[in-house]
């Protein structure tokens, strides 16, 4: 209910959130958002000794057109995500997914870069940024280096962010014109994902050129249905195809069992939902 | 008593309580602050069954803040035992339930140490500081498995059975016999369901402030029974019961969670008593789910005898209940109250009942919206479905051949109720036609013929309860602790309003306004002018508080009871100022008036004359205040009929209720809009218990649905619109004609959803789905396979997943 | 740390500890009691206001986060004494019971409203899936939501669109 106590830093630029971040030592956390986070002290589930808010660093916010990307700063809100009409033409599957992130109010104050680096393999933006093959930039206080997704996501709740860094913006390839589709499955609406399904495929004359999909809780880490994808390329858009290559959904997922699902369900579902994502994505 | 223009009663009239509600201007028990005002925080077992070996304060003690703490061994001379109310037999075990654990824990959750600090903030700091040893006892988690004795929960009580209760139509002579039904029985039906684990989840966490400066000590508490808390007090603490008023200021919910006398109550006094300061304890949400009491939890063994043509001749309900690791307030009862309520709106001629009440090392249960009659009609309804299923017959057309008939009633029935009045036949033509019930088994056909992923089911539930809480002859009977009346007072102020004390103790219910507009209608004084007086001992000394949808048909009665006394006195003052003999006055629309001429007064103008007293005739006391108490001579019997549509996605699993209808009998209704949003509340807890909520604990007797992340109360989203409507037949049991609408909805609806999901997929060979219906149970019965097989050790991700089985909150 | 806030129009400058919840701030520091807090991980939204013109969950914000912003709590809504079309809604639609959730519900409603003025139920259900009641079923609310987007509707009346206007305003419409 009340959180341990903690020094407050709010740098204005990354340069200082890098320094301070680095001197507050290893019992620091970045908030950014705060939307996980701050649940998260009030339970005490976490006690850092310093708390460095990233949110008056200006230079972190805003969504721009880099060419082949477009550039999303970490501290771009869900909220500023799903309204901006260039995610909307050229990342539909990150516009459809953000749609179902929590709720209205989180969506105002929850940030991309925020659920990206709280790594809950749960959260709803990992897969679609797997699936698109996002690549993170990260400053530290060696300077700025790419993380790709694949290798950005190590573990429940764990990134391959050192703990002077900090996660600065997230590079999304376009994907103009393709079909995309967030296929989320949850007990409630308010209720995490047990499995969620993230599709973009680009089909020409009814015929699938590239698919990309992404598995949100089936792991620790979001995971990437390789086999799924192969299978449909070439393969015509249709409902028959989908669902064959739908089949291999499953392939290599290790996901948690619990209450809401076992393994075999969630498998199961990964199946089902796999089929629902990319036949509403190509529009079958 | 109709005499104003436009009645009163019947009217949809907008809440009076609305308008600090709706601007923020509310007190809630977390809002009030007193000077020096000292903040509790408890610290809590992570251990479902230990020995407390050493606790150590030292450190905490130390702390900034910290102004003393305290652990159950400190207060074990004053702290006492917290009270059951509802011995059920003579013979029933009650262990001993110190507010704060002195040598062992029985649940996880429980209070072994409370910090007193001069801020909340650092008394949560101190709580991380307390050091506790616990050596591990078994776990006893499994209801039969307890209920066989393998690990006792209190080794003292040499069993975990608490109490069985009987009820037994052939010995009682109400019926016949239950055996023989069986044995002769053409067709039996014979299952086993499980009432889930539920927590009431009222939306204002509890809470309580305690004065203990003044004369009288003051408790604020969060409380639906701040009379019978007081009592409570006194007997526990030793405090005497004058010394002592509770206040029950805005109350945000209760549904029978708030129905207690709970440790934090009496710690907080005892320690206020203690440090002679004001004390403040408010409770998180997840200390709340953890700690605040449960709901339901029963396995039912069911036999239902029936004849091939349908006829049910017999029906056998075996419980087992779990009551948790203590016997709160009144928690070996309610199982109990549903004992009369299993053979339901059916003529069955023999009944059998026995339920065993027994203790597990999880948090104590007690009521929930419906206590007992919910876990009863779900039980009967699912039932009927499975007969109807069993003969090849529409569910509502064998229910309607085993019905009492409109033209039975008054009926007793095999329990030796005597149901009042009703019309079954009635609500469920109309709930049929509201629902289209012929136009969707026309599309459930349809579907099922064309094998479609989405599967169309239908359920029915034809419920009836017994509220209005109670005649106390009959809570007598039952070996429960108080009676069941009701008071009100009526005061007469001299400017011409009224002020209206009533022993109802509203939460949420809108008792101010509806108690305003029977008033106004019986006294002729404008809805405005009427203030209800509830919630503090010290302006409404008497009184049994609000739950069993009793306000009513029980609260509401003294109301009126009292308004007859009031008028009684005016008329006789009336009578001597016109100067005739009270016999020939009419008293109608707040008017006094000698019959056949012009000469009236008004009953305010009397209170005008009465205050000043200059003309009083010999021997009247110069007030027309009035109490009066009333003590029903039987329960209410409200009905309806509830049909439910939902669409199974047999690939998935999933439920979406696709259409919800339901017709109510409630009696007479005072206020159409309050009744309505009653009985969509209702409705609202019911679909959860049947899809959505389930309190689990883990193989240690952690509670892991600990917060609103994982306890899934639904949200706008996940309820849909409700199609509502009502026949009337007034209750003959009280002059209001009301019934009792506060449990309705929930004890009606659930089975109706479980009824609709198991018709979806019954061809599929599916002939039950345990509570919650989730998507992997469904997918699971569907596939024929073990839901609840090859659980991994880790959950899946979401808050939810983070370790929150701490001690400390 | 020190902190200026403004609430329902008044400037506050405080100290308060880094770990202060916004929620607290309100309640405790400023005797905002009108909001409340209902749970511990942001589901219930109970606790929702306005931060800089978007709906919050209070509970989720740390007071030190919002130094410098500006607040509007369920008590800063009625104006000279008159309800806001939203209140008014809830009161005649009998949207609320025991009233707990309802300053969150009404708060989430305003900054629903501003952001689809005629929402229709399966959006009016979307656009409040942060906020749980306990008492309703949650239709007279979602009547009352639809009931309101009607009064502040251009045209609804000079009352209306006044209170209307101001309400987008101080949500910051988009």
């Amino acid at each position: 209910m009340i959180p341990t106590a903690f020094d407050y830093l709010a740098p204005s630029t990354v340069d200082d959130a890098v320094r301070v971040l680095a001197d507050a030592g290893e019992d620091a956390k970045v908030i950014a958002g705060g939307q996980s986070l701050v649940p998260v002290l009030r339970m005490r589930l976490a006690a850092p000794t310093t708390l460095v808010d990233l949110g008056r660093i200006a230079e972190l916010r805003g969504i721009r057109d880099d060419g082949d990307a477009l550039v999303i700063g970490a501290m771009t809100t869900h909220h500023d995500v799903r309204r901006d009409p260039l995610v909307a033409t050229h990342t539909a599957l990150l516009r459809a997914a953000t749609d179902t992130v929590a709720d209205p109010q989180v969506r105002h104050r929850g940030t991309f870069g925020g659920a990206l680096a709280h790594a809950d393999p749960a959260g709803d933006l990992l897969a679609p940024a797997l699936a698109l093959e996002a690549e993170m930039v990260v400053c530290g206080m060696d300077g700025r280096r790419a993380v790709a997704a694949r290798d950005f996501f190590v573990d429940y709740f764990t990134t391959a962010l050192r703990p002077d860094e900090i996660l600065v913006e997230v590079r999304v390839p376009k994907h103009t014109g393709w079909g995309a589709h967030y296929e989320k499955f949850s007990r409630v609406a308010q209720a995490w994902s047990i499995v969620a399904v993230a599709a973009a495929v680009q089909a020409e004359d009814g015929v699938i050129t590239q698919a990309r999909v992404g598995l949100t809780n089936m792991s620790s880490v979001p995971v990437r249905a390789h086999a799924v994808e192969d299978a449909l390329v070439g393969r015509p858009a249709t409902v028959e195809s989908i669902r064959a290559a739908a089949e291999l959904a499953a392939e290599g997922t290790r996901p948690a069992g619990d209450g809401n699902a076992d393994v075999a369900y969630r498998q199961h579902l990964a199946r089902v939902l796999t089929t629902r994502a990319l036949v509403t994505a190509v529009g079958a | 008593m109709t005499a104003t223009v436009e009645p009163e009663v019947g009217r949809a009239r907008t809440r009076k309580e609305d308008a600090r509600l709706i601007t923020g201007r509310t007190r809630w028990t977390d809002n009030i602050t007193l000077p020096g005002l000292l903040h509790l925080v408890f610290v809590r077992s992570p251990a479902a069954h230990a020995k407390i070996t050493a606790i150590d304060t030292d450190e905490a003690r130390r702390m900034p803040g910290v102004i003393a703490v305290f652990t159950g061994r400190d207060l074990a001379d004053v702290q006492g035992s917290l009270p059951c109310a509802w011995p059920i037999t003579p013979d029933m075990k009650a262990p001993p339930a110190p507010p704060l654990a002195v040598d062992q824990v029985n649940f996880a959750g429980e209070a072994v140490a409370v910090v007193v600090a001069r801020s909340r903030a650092e008394a949560v700091d101190a709580v991380a500081a307390i050091d506790i040893d616990y050596d591990d006892l078994p776990v006893v988690l499994d209801l039969a498995a307890a209920a066989a004795d393998s690990d006792l929960v209190h080794p003292d009580l040499g069993t975990n059975r608490s109490a069985t209760w009987v009820f037994d139509s052939a010995d009682a002579g109400t019926g016949g016999d239950v055996a023989a039904a069986i044995a002769d029985a053409e067709v039996l039906i014979e299952r086993t369901y499980r009432q889930q684990r539920l927590i009431p989840a009222f939306m204002e966490p509890r809470s309580v402030v305690v004065d203990p400066t003044g004369e009288q000590l003051t408790m604020w508490s969060a409380t639906q029974v701040p009379h019978i808390l007081r009592l409570m007090l006194a007997l526990t603490t030793g405090t005497p019961e004058h010394k002592i008023r509770v206040i029950a200021p805005d109350v945000g919910g209760g549904f029978g969670g708030k129905l207690q006398v709970t440790p934090e109550e009496v710690l907080a006094m005892v320690i206020a008593q203690r440090l002679g300061k004001p004390v403040k304890w408010t409770e998180t949400r997840s200390e709340s789910l953890v700690s605040a009491h449960h709901g339901r939890d029963q396995i039912q063994k069911l036999t239902l005898a029936a004849r091939r043509d349908g006829t049910v001749t017999g029906l056998k309900v075996e419980l087992l209940a779990d009551m948790g690791a203590y016997l709160r307030l009144v928690t070996p009862g309610v199982p109990i109250l549903g004992a009369f309520m299993f053979n339901a709106i059916y003529k069955f001629p023999a009944y059998h009942f026995s339920c065993t009440n027994v203790f597990t090392t999880k948090t104590p249960t007690d009521a929930y919206r419906g206590a007992g009659r919910p876990e009863a009609t779900f039980a009967i309804e699912r039932l009927m479905d499975e007969l109807a299923a069993e003969l090849g017959r529409d569910p509502i057309e064998v229910r309607a051949q085993n019905w009492i008939r409109h033209d039975e009633f008054p009926f007793t029935t095999v329990c030796g109720l005597e149901y009042d009045t009703g019309n079954y036949e009635a609500a469920t033509a109309r709930a049929k036609e509201l629902f289209d019930y012929d136009g969707l088994r026309a599309e459930q056909r349809e579907r099922r013929e064309r094998g479609d992923v989405v599967q169309l089911g239908i359920g029915t539930s034809t419920f009836t309860e017994m509220c209005g809480l109670a005649p106390s002859r009959v809570l007598g009977s039952l070996s429960y602790g108080a009676g069941g009346w009701e008071h009100a007072a009526i005061r007469m102020l001299p400017s011409g309003k009224v002020e209206v004390v009533t022993g109802s103790s509203a939460h949420g219910q809108g008792h101010e306004t509806a108690w305003s507009q029977i008033v106004a209608d019986q006294l002729g004084v404008p809805f405005e002018d009427i203030e209800v007086l509830h919630g503090d001992t010290q302006s409404s000394p008497k009184g049994l508080d609000t739950y069993g949808s009793r306000s009513l048909t029980v609260g509401a009665m003294a109301v009126l009871k009292a308004g007859e006394k009031v008028i009684a006195k005016a008329r006789r003052v009336a009578a001597h100022q016109l100067e005739c003999a009270e016999g020939d006055l009419e008293f109608a629309g707040g008017r006094f008036t000698v019959r056949g001429t012009e000469k009236s007064t008004g009953i305010t103008d009397v209170a005008l004359a009465v205050f000043a007293a200059h003309d009083l005739p010999d021997g009247v006391e110069p007030s027309l205040d009035s109490e009066a108490t009333f003590d029903p001579e039987n329960f209410s019997f409200p009905h309806g009929t509830h049909l439910c549509a939902v669409e199974v996605d047999t690939e998935t699993g999933f439920v979406k209720i696709r259409k919800y209808a339901c017709v109510d009998d409630v009696g007479t209704v005072v206020n159409p809009l309050i009744v309505d949003g009653q009985v969509h509340g209702g409705l609202a807890q019911g679909l959860a218990q049947a899809l959505y909520e389930e309190a689990v604990h883990d193989e240690s007797g952690t509670l892991t649905t600990g917060t609103l992340a994982d306890y899934l109360v639904p949200s706008a989203v996940d309820l849909p619109h409700f199609d509502t409507d009502r026949t009337v037949t007034p209750s003959t049991t009280n002059q209001l004609g009301a019934k009792g609408v506060g449990e309705a909805g929930t004890i009606a609806s659930t089975p109706a959803v479980v009824n609709a999901v198991v018709d979806a997929v019954r061809h599929l060979g599916v002939t039950d789905v345990p509570m919650p219906c989730t998507p992997m149970r469904v997918w699971a019965a569907i596939n024929h396979r073990s839901a609840d097989s090859g659980l991994g050790t880790e959950a899946g991700g979401g808050l939810g997943s983070l370790d929150t089985s701490g001690g400390a909150v | 740390m020190r902190i200026t806030v403004t609430v329902d129009g008044t400037t506050y400058t405080d100290e308060v500890e880094p770990r202060q919840l916004l929620v607290y701030y309100l309640r405790e520091t400023l005797g905002k009691t009108g909001t409340v807090v209902g749970c511990d991980t942001s589901n219930c939204g109970a606790c929702t206001i306005h931060l800089d013109g978007h709906s919050v969950k209070s509970c989720s914000v740390l007071a030190v986060q919002a130094d410098g912003a500006e607040v509007t709590t369920i008590e800063g809504l009625a104006r000279d004494g008159e309800l806001h079309p939203v209140q008014r809604a809830f009161h005649d639609n009998h949207a609320l019971q025991c009233g707990f959730c309802t300053p969150g519900m009404i708060m989430q409603t305003l900054d629903l409203l501003a952001d689809d003025p005629d929402p229709d139920e399966h959006a009016v259900r979307h656009g409040l899936e942060g906020n749980l009641c306990r008492c309703t079923g949650y239709q007279n609310i979602v009547r009352a939501v639809r009931d309101a987007a009607d009064r502040m509707r251009p045209g609804a009346g000079p009352a209306a669109e006044r209170l209307a206007d101001d309400s987008r305003q101080m949500v910051g419409g988009e």
